[in-house]
């Protein structure tokens, strides 16, 4: 072979291997398709369909809240910056056409012309046995259900054909709330019934795998770990007909192509994205970027009160004087965050949660009470993370590692792999560490009880026991379900002063859930799962 | 011949069955525990023991090792608790992607190396010889993922050649009917012309990623190959014998100098399939090393002992497939030796 034919064939093969691909041909066909299919890119998608199943993941709440409809929903109202948020204390019927509470029931009429997606009527029937299904298949879905105090199947009363009663096991504030959240959705019980086994009496290995609800949209194509196709079904009756036809979901693991999809005007709505990405994206304007608040959310370092020194409440205050809050605000989180630190001297505390500390950082005072307490050369202790969100965990660990160095205090930085972190949190081992909690009921003394009281939950991660503690938050539970208003808002300002006094755990910031999305979707609203609601959206 | 490759084959066995049980004792020595990883972030203690039974693993660690292994007698990899799916489904989607994807790769990589490696070999120290030096150290010091951000940042966002790198096909189309499970091909076996050209241009980055990130092992052992063979008698015989030069080249040195080439190739094979797990990430290719990294971090038993399992037979298979073709490039090589 002669050097210049050689040449040549290998230019031209490198010139081959960099040619642009073919442009796209997109028929006109598709291009309608695509102007009534909202695509969606994510970093994880579901491991199951529907959230009875054994550990199913966020990603597959958001499929069953679109798919499945529930008795009764909440009302939307308008929220920060104008964006619709889900109104906590107002209900509407979904499945149900009205409800009507009494003093220890509630009874909730079926909508008539409401059928599931292979068009069998959705009775009254289906409800008891979706219903007995969420108490009984254990794990989340159970005890989630028992917060609001349902956990009997005895509770849930067939009237009629269209007709449910939900009995109280007791007064609670939380049991009416709790039937609007995804678990108790409403199943086809009978299609499911066939498919299920004596292994399996409640055919999860079926639902697993596709949407056998009544809800706004269906499961048409599910490849674990690639997409999701949903389509829109059109006859839903638990609210308008929604605008978008069909939802394409693809798991996109790089979150900088996630960004590059958006900006270049493929995908149309992306979330899980670096806070510095999200920054950039709201400066350069070109997407809308809504940036909301957990509801009932908080991430915290916490200390475990059982081991010295994090026993001695002198050192935790001092550890909370040598937070470095604003710097955690501006270089972990670009500002994508509500402060809960900081608040006025004078200000007086507010029967609302969260709601922000006193505590500022201030170096000197935190040696002072660091000496108080005896440890006036500091001392040696290990933070802990989880991996799993190391973006903003890590980064907030080494700022922390840096101020409690200047009070002599050397931490060594914990990184606890996604898979054992709730282990490590379980066994209540780690003495300080840092981590969220947010609650799908948002009312302080759910937090509370699940934060700081004494029965000691996976959540009450410091081990936290205090008697005056549980004696309010007891309090505020039962004038709540009672109405007592005088005693429930003293009891909740009695809380939220101990818990700022005793600082077991430091509240640093109220995280915001950021969505990135083309400047025509519209119709985004924020609901306490912080997953999509489809069937609100629009494009164009 | 037959029989040699039964024995061959036979004498994988040992090495299979020791892979399934070091795989297994691995996993479960992994951190972790996945009971409270899917009993969710609201669990109690009881839920998650709630769970460990429903997964069987309250069971000592040698009843869970026999039910593992016959199920994997009855052909059942166990389920996938991340994605749901049994995993024998998920590996028998998945391989396919991961292998067209590296095939390809691999094949503008041996079209681009070896011509590369033999103009070196036959003009060594002279501008292409340092081409050759300079491609393959760049190619081998850039990290695939690296280079795969840096097409994709170029080709696709700045420049807008390249589809979006959203896996195997533009989302709207649909998948061609699974014959091989090689889009390339069911696509043109169903005739769907439009599908067939997404799918290439789909592939394009990602196997150039890939090429580039092989050029060198390939290019180097070439040239390396070509210039020991070149310098040997029978060469020099050929020469002054007043053959052409391509057919010393070719027919002569080239064929000589396959057999470490072959080997490598091998290598590189085997090693992208199971390494290409950056680019599958960085271009979201629902490919099989980026299952088997998403289970072990989610500490997923099943797909990473299935991940492994299927890896070690290929390893088996090909290296079977490599002595084969020994023994085809060079008469003297017999599959006894």
């Amino acid at each position: 072979m002669k050097r210049r034919d050689f040449l040549k064939s290998v230019s031209g093969l490198a010139a081959g291997a960099a040619l642009p691909a073919m442009p796209s041909v997109i028929s006109s066909a598709k291009a309608d398709a695509r102007s009534e299919t909202l695509l969606i890119v994510s970093e994880g998608g579901p491991n199951n369909l529907d959230i009875h199943g054994v550990g199913t993941n966020v990603p597959g709440y958001e499929v069953s809240w679109n798919c499945y409809d529930r008795l009764i929903s909440h009302e939307m109202k308008s929220g920060p910056g104008g964006v619709p948020y889900y109104d906590r204390d107002k209900f509407k019927g979904e499945l149900a056409e009205d409800f009507k509470i009494d003093d220890m029931s509630v009874t909730f009429k079926l909508k008539k012309n409401a059928k599931f997606h292979d068009g069998a009527p959705v009775t009254a029937k289906d409800v008891k046995w979706s219903l007995d299904r969420a108490v009984s298949v254990g794990g989340f879905p159970t005890f989630q259900m028992s917060a609001g105090s349902l956990a009997k199947p005895e509770q849930f009363v067939v009237i009629d054909d269209h007709t449910v009663r939900v009995d109280f096991l007791k007064k609670d504030r939380l049991t009416i709330p709790d039937l609007a959240v995804i678990v108790p959705c409403i199943v086809n019980s009978e299609l499911v019934k066939k498919n299920a086994s004596e292994k399996d009496p409640w055919g999860l290995e079926y639902t697993k795998q596709q949407t056998a609800g009544s809800g706004a949209y269906k499961v048409v194509k599910w490849t674990a770990g690639t997409e999701v196709v949903m389509e829109r079904n059109d006859d839903w009756v638990g609210g308008p007909l929604p605008k978008i036809k069909r939802v394409i979901w693809r798991m996109v693991p790089q979150a900088g192509n996630r960004r590059a999809l958006l900006e270049r005007g493929d995908a149309d709505i992306s979330y899980e994205l670096p806070f510095k990405d999200f920054q950039e994206m709201k400066a350069n304007g070109k997407l809308n970027v809504v940036s909301l608040p957990f509801s009932n959310g908080i991430q915290y370092i916490g200390m475990n009160v059982t081991k010295p020194p994090f026993d001695n409440p002198k050192v935790r205050q001092a550890i909370a004087y040598a937070m470095p809050y604003q710097k955690i605000m501006d270089a972990v989180l670009f500002g994508l965050g509500n402060p809960m630190f900081g608040a006025p001297k004078d200000k007086p505390t507010e029967v609302a949660w969260p709601q922000p500390h006193k505590y500022n950082t201030d170096m000197e005072k935190a040696k002072a009470l660091l000496a108080e307490a005896g440890y006036a050369n500091g001392f040696e202790t290990t933070i802990s993370f989880d991996l799993n969100f190391a973006g903003v965990n890590e980064p907030l660990c080494v700022l922390v590692q840096e101020s409690l160095a200047q009070l002599g205090i050397k931490t060594t930085i914990n990184k606890v792999p996604g898979a054992n972190w709730r282990t490590e949190l379980n066994k209540k081992e780690m003495p300080l560490f840092t981590n969220v909690f947010s609650g799908w009921l948002d009312y302080p003394e759910y937090f509370f009880y699940w934060c700081y009281h004494g029965n000691n939950s996976v959540f009450n991660t410091m081990s936290y026991k205090s008697a005056e503690m549980d004696k309010l938050i007891d309090g505020a539970r039962t004038a709540a379900s009672t109405g007592d208003t005088a005693t429930y808002d003293k009891d909740v300002k009695g809380f939220v002063d101990l818990a700022f006094t005793d600082v077991p755990r430091i509240p640093l910031y109220q995280p915001f859930v950021n969505v990135a999305m083309q400047k025509n979707i519209s119709g985004y609203q924020y609901w306490f799962h912080r997953r999509l609601d489809y069937r609100a959206m629009a494009k164009g | 011949m037959l029989t040699m490759i039964g024995k061959r084959l036979m004498f994988a066995i040992p090495s299979l069955i020791g892979v399934v049980i070091v795989t297994f004792l691995l996993t479960r020595a992994l951190p972790g525990d996945p009971a409270a990883y899917f009993a969710g972030p609201a669990a109690t203690k009881e839920a998650v023991e709630q769970i460990r039974k429903k997964l069987g693993l309250d069971k000592p660690l040698v009843e869970q090792f026999f039910r593992y292994a016959n199920d994997l007698a009855h052909g059942d990899f166990g389920n996938s608790l991340t994605t749901g799916q049994p995993v024998a489904t998920e590996i028998r989607n998945r391989l396919p992607a991961s292998a067209e994807l590296t095939l390809l790769g691999l094949i503008v990589s041996v079209v681009i190396a070896i011509p590369l490696g033999v103009l070196a070999a036959t003009r060594p120290g002279s501008w292409i010889d340092h081409l050759c030096r300079v491609t393959t150290t760049a190619g081998v010091s850039l990290p695939v993922f690296f280079t795969g951000l840096v097409l994709v940042y170029v080709f696709y966002f700045r420049l807008g050649w390249s589809p979006a790198p959203l896996g195997r096909l533009d989302v709207f189309y649909s998948a061609p009917p699974t014959v091989t499970g090689f889009y390339l091909i069911d696509t043109l076996l169903a005739r769907d012309v439009e599908a067939f050209r997404s799918a290439l241009s789909q592939l394009i980055l990602p196997a150039t990623t890939l090429a580039i990130f092989s050029l060198a092992p390939i290019a180097r052992m070439t040239r390396a190959s070509m210039l020991a063979v070149l310098a040997s008698e029978f060469v020099r015989t050929a020469r002054a014998s007043g053959l052409s030069p391509a057919t010393v080249i070719v027919t002569y040195a080239f064929r000589n100098a396959m057999l470490p080439v072959i080997t490598t190739l091998s290598m590189v094979f085997s090693f992208l399939l199971g390494a290409n797990v950056l680019v599958e990430k960085v271009f979201a290719w629902p490919g099989i090393g980026s299952y088997a990294v998403e289970a072990l971090i989610s500490s997923d038993f099943a797909p990473v002992q299935g991940f492994v399992l299927t890896m070690a037979v290929m390893y088996v298979l090909l290296n079977l497939v490599i002595d084969i073709l020994y023994g085809v490039i060079d008469p003297r090589v017999r599959l006894e030796g």
